[in-house]
């Protein structure tokens, strides 16, 4: 997948919970990811924020610390 | 009193539909009778076993009482009364066998024969002809009307004796009308009709399309499809055939019948098309199908069907069916004939040879919403207990995945709330982003008869589909929306409703979390929410969504139908919360005639969904991330099963084209065709090592693959499909299968090529492990789906005779979840390069991809797909009405023929997807909601120009599909 394939998708997932009521978004963005995303696309967002996140929203950012990325 | 006759057990003609009411009792030849009120007396007598004889009568329409065969005498009442017309009062007292209406009976039958050939010998109906039968019944011996005017055949043809030759002589008798053959599956003999109008009565009052009428008065009255011109191909016809079930002589027949003679025995099974799951009887000689027939009894259905699964079953005897398995080293071989031992130890070593190169998560399934639950189960199993992964999807995966997510997250469980039977009670209903006329049509003739009824409808959808006007159908509102902003309009309703005080409060305080619905009620009253600001973006009249609303929420029960231009959206599991806000709002819960139904697009979608084919949940909707959830499985199967969620389709396709997924076991469906951006889609089959396509055809996903394992059809295996309203049926086998094998023991034969020591030995065991394992499916058997018909899951201790409604005292969740729905609009937009919207959808002769329909004679009625295009954007491009044209976006391009619709809105196109040859996906993107990567194919921003021959692409495509399916020869 591309890195602008990827951000868009984690971008349109935080745009969902970014409107949602309440102050736990960036835990929500992040329980989605870990139910939905399959180990290697957790992955690729990991690579891609370390490599400085680039196109992610501030709100996948902040989910990240929370997302689970195996080591498999 | 006369024990009844249970109408489960039979299928006998009762004559008149049943009735509800207090009880009447009354005496019919001397018996005690017990029916409820408005009863006819004919169906009173006939539940008592008294039969009346009736030619212009039956159960499946309103009575009409012209043929005068039934009439009785009651006492205390002047005349013979038809019993058809006539409904039961208290004390009546009936005599059906007095010597004056014997006397009546004859000499009706005498004159119905007085017009018709007695060619009964080498009639397609000898043997299953009422007229033959009344005749019998009433003791005919003699026919007093030598000659004289009739409808006859003037050459005699089918005369089986010259007493009846001389009575068709002559040189040519005006009256007669030859014989109709122009639709595929029947035909309309004209000299053979009796005028009883029960076609007439079941075009209109069953299938709603009032096609049939009666032409001409008197003697010259003959029934007639459409106008003059007309024969039925080219009339309104659509071919469900109810005409043909009605038809008591050999009028409308089926050409099968013709051809193969009268069927002698027949198996109730559930046909394998949409996800109305309409049951059928399979009529056969033998093992030689000869018809399908609507099942009375079926409850999805209830003796009603559409052309495809009454007619379009010819796929399953087709030539291009694969009977033998196949392998070849890489895609640019030919294919290669091979034992079944072979093929699966060739598709197991390559399996089990990529996991060791490239790790356990480098090998997944696909299993098929048109295979049975069992087949289903076994094939998640084969990912999740044999490959050790999570790596299992579906092709609810690209049509109603949103609608898990959306409804489970709003009510708790994934699945519509009611049955079809509901819609006899509704009063307002909404459509959107669904055309059952064409999708569900056996749904929509249901639907059609509620509104005529006086129900009100409110259609939702880009295109005037037929439900906003046809025949005895008109929308209250039709509210025109531009693709894309179903959202918008769905809040806009929500809006109207709550800042207009038009919710239902009880039913939120008591239902649903009142705190969630004040932060919703507050969001939504928002002005940026109302009619008036989204009407510009939305396309729809601020003034028309207004009354659509207040219609919804006061006009008594209301129910949402809804199709995939719902899901198949950027936003389509917005849309899904959105719905059930508005079903919440309005107290549209729990009881008959409300609801949110999700119309699912094939026959096993929802079951396909329940047996665990997600990544992500275990059969019954259960995160695999719950280790007491993994722990019933782990234990079941004696494996660990992984905790991670595994791929969804297009990741599968994104993890291929990286090169980390390299095997693919895809049953039953045609992800080539059927998946979106075909290109990419052909990118990640072109990558991997080893994919192996089990099904019917060499379909399009076959043009990649390394291994193609032969399916079965529908009638050759036993299973169940679970339909749209969570209705268990059976599938039974009437037929050996032709390929050799059950698809399931396909599936098991695999599993036990890599190793697995699997050991069904017919499908009721792998039911019983889906009961042990499945809440919902607790007390579900196949002796209980044979005794009962069919069930509604849940069914468990808790509801042991299923569960026809959902969330009737609670949500299954607990409290109902008002959810914001905030309106993001999709990124794909029109512009300079792309400036038309393209929205894909299917019609009513073909299903999906096509593989089945195509290969029968529905392509009379859609050879080719059509781009339809409003007149304006048409003339501005210089296309006209038949022309090519290249239809084009940023994923690729295609040619097609155009046809000006005014069904259509000016900026917006639309397709159908059931032909290789266009390869519509070529133009869709990959873009997808935002919770389930659900395809968005509903919005894709297009150019339309005039076209003189096939894109380069398609003969590209075309060439290497030729090449890709040439088969050598066995080796002797």
């Amino acid at each position: 997948m591309s890195p602008e394939k990827m951000a868009m998708m984690a971008n349109q997932i935080a745009t969902f919970f970014k409107t949602q009521p309440g102050s736990d978004q960036a835990q929500r963005v992040a329980d989605h990811l870990n139910d939905f995303w399959e180990p290697r696309m957790r992955q690729q967002l990991a690579a891609h924020v370390e490599a400085g996140g680039d196109g992610l929203d501030p709100l996948v950012k902040e989910a990240f610390a929370l997302v689970r990325v195996p080591a498999e | 009193m006369k024990d009844f006759i249970i109408p489960w057990d039979t299928d006998a003609d009762l004559g008149t539909p049943a009735r509800e009411g207090k009880p009447v009792t009354l005496t019919i030849d001397g018996v005690e009778v017990t029916v409820p009120e408005h009863t006819s007396v004919m169906r009173a007598a006939m539940l008592a076993g008294l039969k009346i004889p009736k030619l212009c009568a039956t159960d499946s329409v309103e009575a009409f009482g012209s043929c005068r065969l039934c009439v009785v005498e009651i006492e205390g009442r002047r005349g013979t009364p038809a019993s058809c017309t006539t409904p039961v009062a208290p004390g009546m007292k009936v005599h059906t066998q007095s010597a004056k209406v014997k006397k009546i009976r004859k000499g009706v039958m005498e004159l119905y024969i007085s017009d018709h050939p007695l060619d009964c010998l080498t009639c397609a109906a000898n043997g299953d002809c009422e007229l033959q039968d009344m005749a019998g019944m009433v003791g005919l011996r003699d026919v007093r009307y030598e000659s004289g005017q009739n409808h006859f055949d003037p050459t005699g043809t089918g005369a089986l004796s010259k007493a009846d030759a001389d009575r068709r002589d002559g040189p040519g008798n005006f009256r007669y009308i030859a014989k109709d053959e122009s639709n595929p599956y029947f035909t309309y003999d004209p000299s053979k009709c009796i005028v009883c109008s029960r076609c007439v009565r079941a075009c209109e009052e069953v299938q709603g399309t009032f096609a049939l009428t009666i032409e001409g008065r008197g003697f010259d009255s003959r029934v007639s499809a459409g106008a003059a011109s007309d024969n039925f191909l080219s009339s309104d016809c659509v071919s469900c055939g109810a005409c043909v079930q009605a038809c008591p002589t050999a009028t409308l027949q089926e050409k099968s019948i013709w051809e193969l003679g009268t069927p002698e025995r027949s198996v109730v099974t559930t046909c394998a098309y949409c996800g109305v799951g309409c049951s059928f009887k399979a009529e056969l000689n033998g093992d030689d199908l000869v018809r399908m027939v609507p099942w009375k009894h079926g409850k999805a259905n209830r003796g009603h069907s559409c052309v495809k699964g009454r007619f379009a079953y010819g796929y399953a005897s087709h030539k291009d069916r694969i009977l033998n398995p196949m392998i070849r080293d890489t895609i640019d071989e030919p294919w290669r004939e091979v034992s079944w031992d072979e093929a699966l130890s060739f598709a197991a070593d390559r399996l089990k040879g990529i996991q060791q190169k490239h790790g356990r998560r480098s090998i997944g399934v696909i299993t098929s919403s048109r295979c049975t639950n069992e087949e289903t189960y076994l094939v998640q199993k084969l990912a999740r207990g044999v490959f050790m992964n999570n790596n299992t999807d579906t092709c609810a995966r690209v049509c109603h995945s949103p609608t898990g997510y959306g409804l489970g997250q709003t009510f708790g469980t994934s699945a519509g709330t009611q049955d079809f039977d509901s819609v006899e009670h509704t009063d307002v209903v909404i459509v959107i982003g669904a055309n059952p006329t064409d999708g569900h049509p056996v749904f929509a003739s249901r639907l059609k008869k509620r509104l005529r009824q006086g129900a009100k409808l409110i259609v939702i959808d880009p295109r005037r589909i037929d439900l906003v006007k046809s025949a005895h159908i008109r929308a209250a509102h039709h509210l025109p929306l531009r693709p894309g902003t179903n959202v918008a309009v769905v809040s806009g309703l929500a809006h109207v409703i709550v800042t207009e005080k038009l919710y239902d409060e009880a039913f939120i305080r008591e239902r649903c979390d009142w705190d969630e619905f004040q932060e919703y009620a507050e969001f939504i009253s928002d002005p940026r929410h109302s009619p008036e600001a989204i009407e510009d973006m939305t396309g729809v009249p601020a003034v028309e969504m207004r009354d659509a609303a207040r219609l919804f929420a006061q006009g008594g029960n209301g129910a949402i139908y809804y199709g995939l231009g719902v899901t198949e959206h950027s936003q389509g599991s917005t849309t899904v919360m959105g719905i059930a806000n508005l079903a919440m709002l309005t107290g549209n819960i729990g009881r008959q005639g409300v609801g949110v139904n999700p119309l699912r697009g094939q026959n096993n979608v929802q079951g396909s969904c329940d047996m665990g084919s997600f990544p992500h949940e275990l059969p019954g909707y259960r995160h695999v991330k719950m280790p007491e959830v993994r722990k019933i499985f782990e234990d079941a199967w004696g494996v660990e099963i992984d905790p991670e969620p595994g791929l969804r389709i297009p990741n599968m396709l994104d993890a291929a084209v990286n090169g980390s997924f390299k095997g693919l076991y895809c049953q039953g469906e045609d992800i080539l065709q059927s998946d979106p951006d075909t290109k990419h889609v052909a990118a990640g089959l072109a990558a991997m090592d080893c994919v192996i396509v089990h099904d019917l055809f060499l379909n399009e996903t076959a043009n990649y693959a390394h291994v193609f394992l032969p399916g079965s059809s529908f009638l050759e295996k036993n299973g169940t499909f679970t339909n749209a309203e969570r209705r268990i049926n059976m599938v039974r086998k009437v037929m050996a299968p032709k390929n050799g094998y059950e698809d399931w023991e396909v599936t098991q034969k695999l599993a036990q090529a890599m190793g697995a020591d699997w050991n069904y030995g017919h499908p009721s065991e792998i039911m019983a492990e889906i009961a042990a394992t499945t809440p919902s499916f607790a007390n579900v058997t196949y002796e209980m789906l044979d005794e009962k018909g069919s069930v509604q899951w849940p069914c468990n201790d808790a509801n042991p005779d299923g569960t026809p409604l959902m969330h009737v005292d609670g949500f299954v969740r607990g409290k109902g979840r008002f959810i914001v729905t905030e309106y993001v609009a999709t990124e794909e937009r029109t512009g300079p390069c792309f400036p038309l919207l393209l929205t894909t959808g299917r019609i009513l002769s073909q299903y999906n991809v096509g593989a089945q329909t195509r290969r029968t004679e529905n392509t009379a009625w859609h050879p080719e797909d059509i781009l339809e295009i409003h007149a304006s954007d048409a003339e501005n491009r210089g296309v006209k009405d038949g022309d090519w044209i290249k239809l084009a976006s940023r994923s690729g391009e295609t040619t097609l023929r155009a046809q000006i619709s005014d069904r259509m809105m000016p900026g917006v196109v639309y397709t159908t997807f059931h032909h290789p040859d266009t390869q519509a996906n070529v133009i869709t993107t990959d873009f997808s909601d935002w919770a389930t990567n659900c395809p968005e194919y509903k919005v894709t921003a297009v150019q339309v120009l005039p076209s003189n021959g096939p894109t380069d692409w398609q003969e590209e495509y075309n060439a290497q599909a030729a090449k890709s399916r040439r088969i050598l020869p066995a080796a002797e």
